[in-house]
């Protein structure tokens, strides 16, 4: 696990919601911690390769770009869990896959750019893995906001 | 939304470098300026077109490793009094309403980041109250086999 102290958790709960977009966010970020743009390129540096974070950049809202996307749940054996996985993960399109220990066990999302692409992907995964799949897609969104309160 | 909107996006998605002028050779590849990328970055922002631009954080890496998916059966005269109740949990980071299947019944989502899974059963435990939904199940998440984020 990372070791984090105060300052990296400061950065860490600044540049989720507040980064700053100017051409030199990094200079500001430092201002606005009060510390020099080096020590904040140095210190993300070490951040993004510990794996703290994952990168920083346009977070999309996949409805307004004109994609289509859901969540899947499969019911996958316990012995087929890596293979059936794996042939989840080929597709480019998904972009969230999870092992949830219940019923259904494996919890997908994709991302396409229309519904015949979507259940393509969905036609092709049952018939390929032969798993019962469910399609969750959104009905109506009453949050998405992404925080990590880091402490 | 035009087509140097769409190559900014692409060109940032996977994240800008960490140097005094992220935007500089961006700026240099579409011929415009660092400004002009800036403002277009706010207006899609305005558009909803991205949510934001920041840092997507690797939860895991920093001991944020308890992530349950609680799934709720809620009344469907309801959802829309309950979806709020939840959203308003400062844990709760999603809350959708999903369709129900036949054995399925689950019908309002909410995913709930903490450093331990007593935290996010504690969180649930809480919402329930809050909401009066007894029927919940929390499936936690064991393995990542994969995470991005949407791509253009």
């Amino acid at each position: 696990m990372v070791q984090l102290d105060q300052i990296d958790k400061d950065i860490l709960n600044t540049i989720q919601l507040d980064f700053p977009l100017e051409t030199h966010p990094f200079e500001k970020l430092g201002e606005q911690l009060d510390i020099p743009e080096d020590e904040v390129i140095r210190r993300l540096e070490r951040l993004n390769s510990a794996g703290a974070i994952r990168r920083i950049g346009p977070i999309i809202n996949t409805k307004k770009t004109g994609g289509i996307s859901t969540l899947v749940a499969a019911k996958v054996p316990e012995q087929r869990i890596d293979e059936v996985a794996e042939a989840i993960n080929r597709y480019p399109e998904v972009s969230h896959n999870y092992l949830r220990p219940a019923e259904y066990n494996i919890w997908f999302t994709i991302s396409t750019s229309s519904d015949e692409r979507l259940m393509q992907i969905l036609d092709e995964l049952k018939a390929e893995t032969g798993c019962d799949l469910i399609n969750l897609p959104t009905k109506r969104l009453f949050k998405i906001g992404v925080k990590f309160n880091i402490r | 939304m035009d087509e140097i909107d769409t190559q900014l996006i692409k060109l940032t998605q996977d994240g800008i470098p960490f140097t005094h002028a992220p935007f500089a050779y961006i700026a240099k590849e579409l011929g415009i300026s660092e400004e002009e990328i800036v403002a277009r970055f706010e207006n899609l922002q305005q558009n909803g077109v991205i949510r934001r631009f920041g840092a997507s954080i690797g939860h895991r890496a920093i001991g944020i490793t308890a992530n349950a998916m609680c799934t709720w059966n809620v009344p469907d005269d309801k959802v829309e009094e309950v979806g709020a109740i939840m959203a308003g949990f400062t844990e709760v980071t999603h809350c959708y309403e999903r369709p129900r299947y036949p054995d399925w019944s689950y019908n309002l989502f909410t995913m709930v980041h903490s450093y331990t899974r007593e935290d996010c059963e504690k969180v649930a435990r809480e919402i329930s109250k809050a909401t009066g939904i007894s029927d919940y199940s929390l499936l936690f998440s064991e393995r990542e086999f994969k995470k991005t984020g949407a791509r253009l």
